[in-house]
């Protein structure tokens, strides 16, 4: 609004650059979780609750946990598989440059 | 804190994070949206304490192949394209 408030003292300055950043680091983290859980979920109530009962049965909770276990690892293989693509495709890249 | 103003050279740095930021957001959803196709084709099974050796690769096969079709998809569209320009042959 008015030119000496952006004199204001540095420190404050780098305190509210490190709140927006640890702002946005959240969200995305949060983002990520609620994606992850989602698709766990519907997949693995998909593998698991064949016939809904009055309950979660003990079979259905111990098939439950197995496959948010499975889930989490199936993330992690993709990731891998898809991180290791990518960083050969942008070695193809620099190389066709060359 | 609210009315504190950033500098020219802070205002710069936080778009560049930002802009980091929104690239590993965007990795981030491609990785859940490919575990989610290649779960509905690789594992079928009630899962169980580990993975087998077929579904391990399945996995990773179908992360693999899914990019190749995408590239694939666009080589072809380019050149159905590129042969309607040259005026020589239609969609074939």
């Amino acid at each position: 609004m008015t030119d000496f408030l952006k004199s204001s003292a540095p420190t404050d300055m780098n305190a509210k650059k490190e709140a927006v950043m640890n702002a946005v680091r959240n969200e995305i983290a949060l983002t990520n979780a609620q994606q992850l859980m989602n698709s766990a979920n519907e997949r693995c109530y998909k593998a698991c609750i064949t016939k809904p009962g009055t309950s979660l049965s003990s079979g259905e909770q111990t098939c439950l946990s197995r496959c948010l276990d499975r889930y989490m690892e199936a993330f992690n293989i993709v990731r891998r598989t898809y991180m290791t693509r990518l960083s050969k495709e942008r070695m193809e890249d620099q190389a066709n440059v060359i | 804190m609210d009315n504190i103003k950033f500098d020219e050279a802070t205002q710069k740095e936080l778009s560049v994070f930002l802009e980091k930021q929104q690239a590993e957001a965007r990795l981030h959803s491609s990785i859940h949206n490919f575990t989610g196709i290649c779960w509905d084709k690789c594992v079928t099974g009630t899962p169980s304490t580990r993975f087998s050796r077929a579904e391990e690769s399945c996995l990773s096969n179908c992360v693999e192949r899914f990019l190749d079709t995408s590239l694939y998809m666009v080589r072809r569209i380019e050149e159905q394209r590129s042969a309607l320009e040259n005026g020589t042959t239609k969609f074939s």
